[in-house]
């Protein structure tokens, strides 16, 4: 303060706020904290000069306790201090100071320092500080003429606000408008008037007294319109949310728990309320046209939903007393029942502990922020947790032979190394996809991952060189991995156009994206020449990938088939089926494994009877025919994704293709060791880790669920820096940030299709080992997915449920993220952890229930297919 | 018999828990600045040497797992050899798996790596004092009605124990209350010891409720 080389002084004391947080208001630590203060501020006081204006304000009060964040009277008051050695005031302080709305210090400091006033300012000046050291006119034409400025300041705001929203009333904006101009008039009329010397001082005064009190009415009715639209918050309709949003878990955990219970199901429990639903909201529509109100779309569409849930639980509790009857008359059985549901609940605990630790995290400011950290640290517990059971379980040894008991000695069985190794990979992608975190600024000494910024920010050529080749190779390594795994399932025969797509069109696209980030991450240093070539390239590589991807997905819903039929039925008698039963002939195909479908045969059978040869249709790769449609859409989703994320982070998306191969291959061990009875169901556990995992890939792709850390440049990846509407980088932009909530829920129906994919090499083995007898017709069983078309109605119940599952778990996460937003909304950190956590997690909820519902119907899409495919067959 | 196996547990878990707290006080007298959370890589050493001593001592003193035959010197030698072994692979195991949960892997290795020696501590030395270095009974032991007497029994809960208080440990880390013992590793090795005591307290008490139900195969 001493040295004078200043224009404007800062300074922030914490400690009041500290000591009120700790202590409250009323403690003794308080008192000797506000004589520290005061103590300071007289110090203060005698260094400061005569033209010094001294502003003491506390930006909030606090409760009872100490707390402060919401809206009652002791948290939004504070002391403010003015203080100057020359006078302020002409006749003396006010005897009941008037209080100040605390944005006024805005624009009085502003205009005291003598520079524009902030463009979304909506303060009004404090006048007092302006009244000079003149008589009385001069003061209050001083005044005049700041209160002018600031008007002229809130109005040009006010003005361009409302052009952008359309929030504030219009009516009441009109009436400010008016207010303004015609204190505008007045004011030039008044001020020609005083360079006339017209006005003789007491007339003038008036005059002058009266303008300002126009001007400040607008000021404060121009701040009061916006308080009104802004600052609300509405607790009945946040407990409201708060229960529809709970209401649709427990709606989705006991529909998925029905779900398998029986058939007449859907159309009761699931049909009707919908209808209920339609009804009421017809009802409101019809209202609102009748009385002619403005009844909002939100409430409408939130009362209709209500209604379609309290007709489903309606209905559910009206099917409830049966079964209680059902179980009552047989009441040996109910007891087993009930243990059995004792331990199916103890089964449930663990996975949805796992699920009560995450959704716990969200309501602490410091777990929200260090979140990147908790899901794959939970992620990791859920897995060694499963493993542990397993082995408690004893379902890892070997069944104890008698010799094995006397020993009182268990060994494991061999597939346990494999799961094991599972395992461990698994946790390595964990922790190496943590290298790839963004960072808050909640957290100073962090450091973002290199891997986040643009290959074209890197100086050495070297390391950009070898960047970019890793990343050229593992995309590269992507696709053959892709077409192998098809390969090996017998989908890649045929030569319809998918696969022919994926046979060439896949290694199109990369080359596109490879030559696209060449010529990205050598945009800067490239030649004069060349530089409308690079700028060509640079749109036109991205829209290449952007035409082959969408190619390639048309082609996947035309005809998802990836099927390659050998009919034999007309050669017959040369080729005797020798693939049939005999596993050594599969090398005569190539690793292919031929499928056959009994049934078909024995149509066929029936249809040649007599015939003493047997004919066959031979079809490659139906046995995994849906979860190869669902990769070659991962594959091109993932390729569009990558697109739009920087080079360097197609790592992470290589890392989240073979975590989720990882979890899927644990989840069909897990499976098999545990031995259940039901195939048609997809544990919890599955489900939860699957999205705990799309969780960890949100961060490990280089996001937070803050606005800054949002990769915006994802909007001009194939455009040059225009764009007509606002839709399109909204969709890129957001496809870019829910890379992750994308990918993992349009895979989400694999949990249910990996293990019969895998079906074949297990059972095979174990079979082979017991009964050698069985064997032959053990393997002409092995019809993998097939299995699924055997029992259709178990199938799109299995489906329903899984989707149910799926749901269930997201909407519980979303639901403690609303909660925390709602319970905490005085919280310190509301505005910068909780709220934009809560916005990132709706947004992502609807794009995963979105990408979750177009999985499954990719997956009904195949089915159609696969029926219509084998009607055609028949037919042939 | 039972009641009298069930009391000789009581004691031994007893001076263990004993033990692990003179490990926090009495070299303070020693050592002038000695503290828990201060000089937390000394008590790291000091407790797990402390126990792991004790434990040994114990185990020759109790004697819970009677070997049938008597050994010669050089099969006692090459007992004592593998049970190191195992005991350092644990060591290396625990490390690994502590960095795969989400540790520092290049800054404070040591650290990282007494933590877990100390969880080495209270869990497989306590299987190599009891079980021997004998793999195959360890998984039995580890499993659904594996145990089969009462020192199995309270094996299995303390190591247990111990682990869910590191994983609980973990917990606090995150949190922003500045206090000295979020610092990695202080909360985890003091979840861990705090579980692992517990342990030792709970399992005789457990043992002891449920003696009616518990039935040891005999071998």
């Amino acid at each position: 303060v001493d040295s004078g080389e200043w224009d404007v002084l800062i300074a922030h004391f914490l400690g009041v706020d500290h000591c009120g947080h700790k202590h409250g208001p009323d403690h003794p630590e308080m008192t000797k904290k506000l004589t520290q203060m005061n103590e300071m501020l007289r110090s203060l006081v005698d260094h400061l000069g005569n033209d010094t204006l001294l502003l003491v304000a506390g930006d909030h009060g606090m409760t009872e306790t100490g707390d402060h964040g919401g809206d009652s009277e002791n948290e939004v008051n504070a002391a403010l201090f003015v203080y100057s050695k020359t006078a302020l005031f002409g006749a003396g302080p006010p005897e009941e100071p008037e209080a100040v709305p605390q944005v006024n210090l805005v624009p009085t400091v502003a205009l005291l320092l003598g520079v524009p006033i902030p463009y979304s300012n909506i303060g009004e000046v404090m006048a007092e500080l302006f009244s000079g050291d003149g008589d009385a006119v001069s003061a209050a034409l001083q005044q005049l003429s700041v209160y002018h400025i600031n008007a002229k300041q809130v109005h040009r705001f006010l003005h361009s606000y409302s052009l952008v929203a359309q929030d504030l009333p219009a009516e009441q904006l009109q009436r400010l408008q008016e207010l303004f101009s015609s204190a505008v008039e007045e004011h030039s009329r008044l001020l020609a008037q005083v360079q006339g010397v017209t006005l003789v001082p007491p007339e003038l005064e008036s005059r002058l007294g009266s303008l300002i009190g126009r001007f400040q009415l607008y000021l404060r009715e121009a701040r009061a319109v916006c308080t009104q639209s802004w600052a609300r918050f509405h607790p009945l309709r946040m407990v409201g949310g708060c229960t529809l949003i709970a209401a649709s878990c427990l709606l989705c955990y006991v529909a998925s728990e029905l779900a398998a219970a029986s058939d007449s199901f859907y159309r009761s429990c699931l049909l009707y309320p919908l209808l209920w639903g339609s009804a009421v909201a017809v009802l409101l529509g019809l209202a609102r046209v009748f009385t002619q109100e403005g009844l909002d779309l939100l409430l409408v569409s939130s009362w209709a939903a209500a209604a379609s849930q309290l007709g489903f639980f309606w209905h559910w509790w009206g099917r409830h007393p049966k079964r209680a009857r059902l179980a009552g008359s047989q009441p040996p059985l109910a007891s087993v029942g009930l243990r059995q549901r004792l331990r199916a609940w103890l089964g449930l605990a663990f996975p949805m502990g796992i699920l009560l630790f995450r959704c716990g995290a969200m309501f602490s400011d410091s777990f929200v922020v260090a979140e990147a950290r908790v899901a794959p640290f939970l992620l990791a517990s859920l897995v060694m947790l499963l493993v542990g059971k397993l082995h408690w379980d004893g379902r890892l040894t070997v069944p104890e032979g008698p010799k094995q008991q006397l020993l009182g000695f268990s060994s494991y069985r061999r597939e346990i190394w494999y799961l094991l190794c599972l395992v461990a990979m698994l946790l390595v992608c964990v922790r190496l996809s943590g290298f790839f975190h963004q960072c808050r600024e909640e957290i100073p000494q962090c450091r973002p991952s290199l891997f986040l910024s643009p290959l074209a920010s890197l100086r050495n050529t070297r390391a950009k060189n070898l960047f970019y080749l890793l990343c050229v190779a593992l995309l590269a390594g992507l696709v053959y991995a892709v077409r192998s795994w098809l390969r090996h399932y017998g989908n890649l025969n045929s030569s319809d156009p998918l696969v022919l797509f994926v046979r060439w069109g896949f290694p199109l696209v990369v080359l596109c994206i490879a030559c696209y980030w060449a010529v990205a991450s050598s945009a800067d240093d490239s030649l004069g020449k060349l530089q409308e070539l690079v700028q060509v390239a640079v749109v036109a590589f991205p829209w290449a990938v952007y035409g082959l991807a969408s190619v390639g997905l048309l082609l996947l819903l035309c005809n998802p088939m990836t099927v390659f039929a050998k009919d034999t039925r007309e050669s017959a008698g040369s080729i005797v089926t020798p693939y049939l039963g005999v596993p050594s002939s599969e090398v005569d195909f190539l690793h292919v494994i031929p499928q056959i479908y009994k049934r078909m045969q024995e149509s066929q059978k029936s249809r040649l009877e007599g015939g003493s040869c047997k004919a066959t249709v031979a079809a490659y790769g139906l046995g995994s025919v849906y979860s190869a449609a669902l990769v070659i859409a991962l594959t091109l989703l993932g390729f569009l994704l990558m697109l739009l994320h920087s080079e360097r982070l197609s790592l992470a998306f290589l890392l989240l293709f073979l975590e989720a191969f990882m979890l899927l291959h644990i989840h069909t061990r897990a499976r098999d060791l545990a031995g259940d009875a039901e195939p048609f169901s997809v544990p919890w556990y599955a489900v939860i880790s699957w999205l705990l995992a799309a969780s960890q890939f949100f961060y490990s792709t280089g996001h937070q669920p803050i606005f800054p850390a949002i990769h915006w440049n994802a909007a001009f990846v194939g455009f040059h820096l225009d764009h007509s509407t606002n839709l399109l980088p909204a969709v890129l932009v957001g496809a870019n940030t829910f890379a992750s909530h994308i990918l993992f829920a349009v895979g989400c129906p694999l949990l249910l299709l990996w293990p019969f994919v895998c079906e074949m090499p297990s059972s095979q083995k174990r079979k082979s080992k017991k009964e050698p007898r069985e064997e032959l017709q053990e393997v002409e069983e092995h019809m993998m997915e097939m299995r699924l078309r055997e029992s259709p109605e178990k199938f799109s119940t299995a489906l329903l449920q899984l989707g149910l599952k799926y749901l269930f778990v997201l909407g519980t996460q979303l639901l403690a993220c609303v909660c925390a937003a709602m319970i905490l909304r005085r919280h310190l950190m509301v505005w910068k952890v909780f709220a934009p956590k809560f916005l990132f997690e709706s947004l992502g909820f609807v794009v995963s229930s979105i990408c979750l519902l177009l999985g499954i119907s990719l997956v009904m899409r195949v089915d159609c297919a696969v029926t219509s495919w084998f009607s055609q067959l028949q037919l042939r | 018999m039972k009641e009298a196996e069930i009391r000789r547990l009581l004691a031994a878990n007893l001076l263990c828990v004993f033990s692990v707290i003179l490990t926090a006080v009495v070299p303070a007298f020693f050592w002038d600045g000695f503290t828990v959370l201060g000089t937390h890589l000394a008590w790291l050493c000091v407790c797990s040497v402390c126990v792991s001593t004790l434990n040994v001592i114990l185990h020759l003193v109790l004697k819970p797992n009677l070997s049938p035959k008597r050994s010669s010197f050089a099969q006692k030698i090459s007992r004592f050899l593998k049970c190191c072994i195992y005991f350092f692979m644990s060591c290396i195991l625990f490390h690994a798996i502590i960095v795969l949960y989400g540790a520092p892997l290049i800054e404070s290795v040591t650290e990282t790596f007494l933590f877990a020696v100390l969880l080495s501590t209270f869990t497989t030395l306590q299987c190599l004092c009891v079980l021997g270095p004998n793999i195959q009974a360890w998984i039995r032991v580890f499993s659904k009605n594996g145990a089969m007497s009462i020192w199995e029994s309270s094996l299995q809960i303390t190591t247990m124990c111990s682990i869910l208080g590191a994983w609980f440990g973990a917990f606090p880390i995150p949190l922003d209350w500045d206090r000295p013992w979020q610092v990695w590793p202080i909360s985890c090795s003091l979840g861990a010891t705090f579980g692992y005591v517990a342990g030792l307290i709970i399992a005789p008490l457990w043992i002891h409720w449920n003696r009616k139900q518990l039935t040891y195969k005999s071998r």
